[in-house]
């Protein structure tokens, strides 16, 4: 289980740009939740994702993570136990180095990185039957440094790695928004039966209604920093993609734009 | 000829140590490193020190090359924990290691009379005279190739290539659950080591430590790393480490040509400079900072 509670959060404190994101923010998510989260732009969702993570730091409350706080916790750290692929697919993968280096990489995490050789040759098979599953034709390129890949091949890529090793978080920061449609449709698929198979709380921002709606148990949507809809299970999956944009117009008109 | 050959060789190959390790910090790390100008005469001073105080000369390779990790370690440190640019960090300390040096060694220390590893009395009873001539350049080549073979090997470790991904995309080891700090200054270590060690042995093979030794030595790092890794860029078989190795020869030639051609030895930093920016302007590495992750 994941608490962020009373979380206070300004950019450039002290500043004329001084700025509130996030003023008493609280948010609880259980293990096993597959959570959507929407907002417009700016609305705090990237930066809650962030906070979870440890990228930025908070001005005030808590992090909990199954009853032990985790607010001071350096960044690294808490990447133990949480998986993340990024918008941009370059940030889940090494470009210089071969596929079968990368699976390597990502197979020894939460281990020691000792002078011991840098691939297990007795899992290489095993690295081939998981880039199988991806049904690109990985598996018969393990020697071509990633860089050479598109975008899609390697979110797929980024996707596998950050799911390799047990995790208890698997964080999504719009994975699908730099790719195009078919890909984005393909990454998606893939994302849900990882989730399901591996049974892992997930947290996935998005701009595309439609994956909010048709994927996970959970939809929050997010506005100026606060949450504005939350909705779980049933209540969840009677929403539609209508129901959204209907709150995104209220939303909108209150700001008068 | 064939000595000026043999020359051309001995001096690329003591360069090959200094410019493995700047491949390290420029090509992996991604870090530009000028603490190079301090810790290859570093190694020379503490060698040259060791030296006259009738230490072995084999074992001073492994203290110059410890003394550099270590100089290497504070470059890191400054840079990671202070928070400091990476360019400044280096200076910072090859400004420092200047005066260290003169501490440690003065500005003069003639060592020719002394034991080194290339004239010691174990050499001298089995080395037959006719071998003579070859006998630095035979040595030299054990050693570059024993350091190229290490480094190759760490590369492949796991630890190697956690220092990879860390030039490479640093956001992704952050994602292993590893500290990307303390990886770049294991990096540093590394390189810094490297170049003490070549340091060290360029003092032995000179017969004397000088304490500019060390000015312009990034300059001639980067050159045999820029040319080595350009030259056999197509050829993927050809591992970097050799390129280097290749590319530092290379490079020496070029000096020895330029002088061949009446240019006084005087005249050598400017041949350095001149060299350096024809060889960034053919290889099209001026425009280092590419795209990152791109």
């Amino acid at each position: 289980m994941l608490e962020l509670e009373r979380i206070h959060k300004y950019y450039n404190p002290g500043t004329v740009n001084e700025m509130c994101l996030f003023e008493d923010f609280n948010l609880t998510i259980r293990d096993g939740e597959f959570v959507s989260v929407v907002g417009s732009n700016g609305s705090g969702k990237t930066s809650m994702l962030n906070i979870i993570c440890g990228s930025i730091p908070i001005d005030r409350g808590s992090i909990t993570v199954n009853g032990e706080d985790i607010t001071n916790m350096p960044e690294y750290k808490r990447q133990r136990r949480i998986g993340r692929v990024y918008q941009n697919p370059a940030m889940g993968t090494c470009p210089t180095m071969t596929i079968l280096e990368n699976m390597s990489l990502a197979d020894n995490k939460g281990g020691s990185f000792n002078l011991l050789p840098g691939t297990d040759k007795k899992r290489i098979d095993s690295y081939r039957e998981t880039l199988r599953m991806l049904n690109l034709g990985l598996e018969d390129k393990l020697d071509i440094p990633v860089g050479s890949l598109s975008g899609g091949q390697r979110q797929a890529m980024a996707l596998l790695m950050a799911t390799m090793t047990p995790i208890e978080f698997l964080i999504l920061d719009e994975h699908t928004a730099a790719l195009d449609p078919k890909t984005a449709e393909l990454i998606m698929e893939l994302t849900d039966r990882v989730v399901k198979e591996k049974k892992l709380t997930t947290i996935m921002v998005t701009h595309n209604l439609r994956y909010a709606v048709e994927y996970g148990d959970r939809l929050i949507m997010m506005h100026q920093g606060g949450i504005v809809l939350d909705k779980a299970k049933t209540e969840k999956e009677r929403i539609r993609i209508e129901d959204i944009l209907d709150k995104f117009n209220e939303i909108s008109i209150e700001c008068g734009n | 000829m064939l000595t000026i050959l043999i020359g051309v060789l001995e001096q690329g190959l003591i360069y090959a140590i200094l410019a493995m390790g700047v491949y390290v910090t420029y090509k992996i790390l991604d870090f530009p490193d000028l603490s190079v100008d301090g810790t290859f005469p570093l190694g020379g001073a503490v060698t040259a020190q060791l030296i006259i105080a009738g230490v072995n000369p084999v074992l001073t390779l492994l203290i110059s090359f410890l003394c550099g990790a270590l100089a290497g370690i504070v470059t890191g440190l400054i840079h990671v924990k202070l928070k400091v640019r990476d360019l400044l960090s280096g200076i910072i300390v090859m400004t420092a290691l200047w005066s260290i040096n003169l501490r440690i060694a003065g500005a003069n220390v003639p060592i020719f009379s002394k034991e080194s590893i290339f004239e010691n009395k174990p050499l001298d009873r089995i080395v037959p005279a006719g071998f003579r001539p070859y006998l630095v350049l035979t040595i030299l080549l054990i050693i570059v190739i024993i350091m190229k073979i290490v480094l190759d090997l760490y590369l492949k470790t796991k630890s190697g290539y956690l220092l990879r991904a860390v030039g490479d995309n640093d956001t992704l080891v952050t994602s292993l659950a590893k500290d990307k700090g303390a990886v770049k200054i294991v990096g540093l270590a590394i390189a810094n080591a490297f170049v003490a060690l070549s340091g060290c042995i360029y003092v032995q093979d000179a017969g004397f430590f000088e304490i500019s030794t060390g000015t312009g030595a990034i300059v001639i790092g980067l050159a045999s790393v820029i040319i080595g890794t350009n030259i056999f860029k197509k050829l993927t078989f050809v591992k970097a480490t050799t390129a280097v190795i290749v590319g530092s020869i290379i490079y020496k030639a070029c000096v020895a040509l330029a002088i061949a051609a009446g240019l006084a030895t005087t005249d050598m930093k400017l041949i350095t400079a001149v060299l350096f920016l024809v060889i960034l302007v053919i290889s099209g590495d001026r425009k280092r900072r590419v795209k990152k992750n791109a």
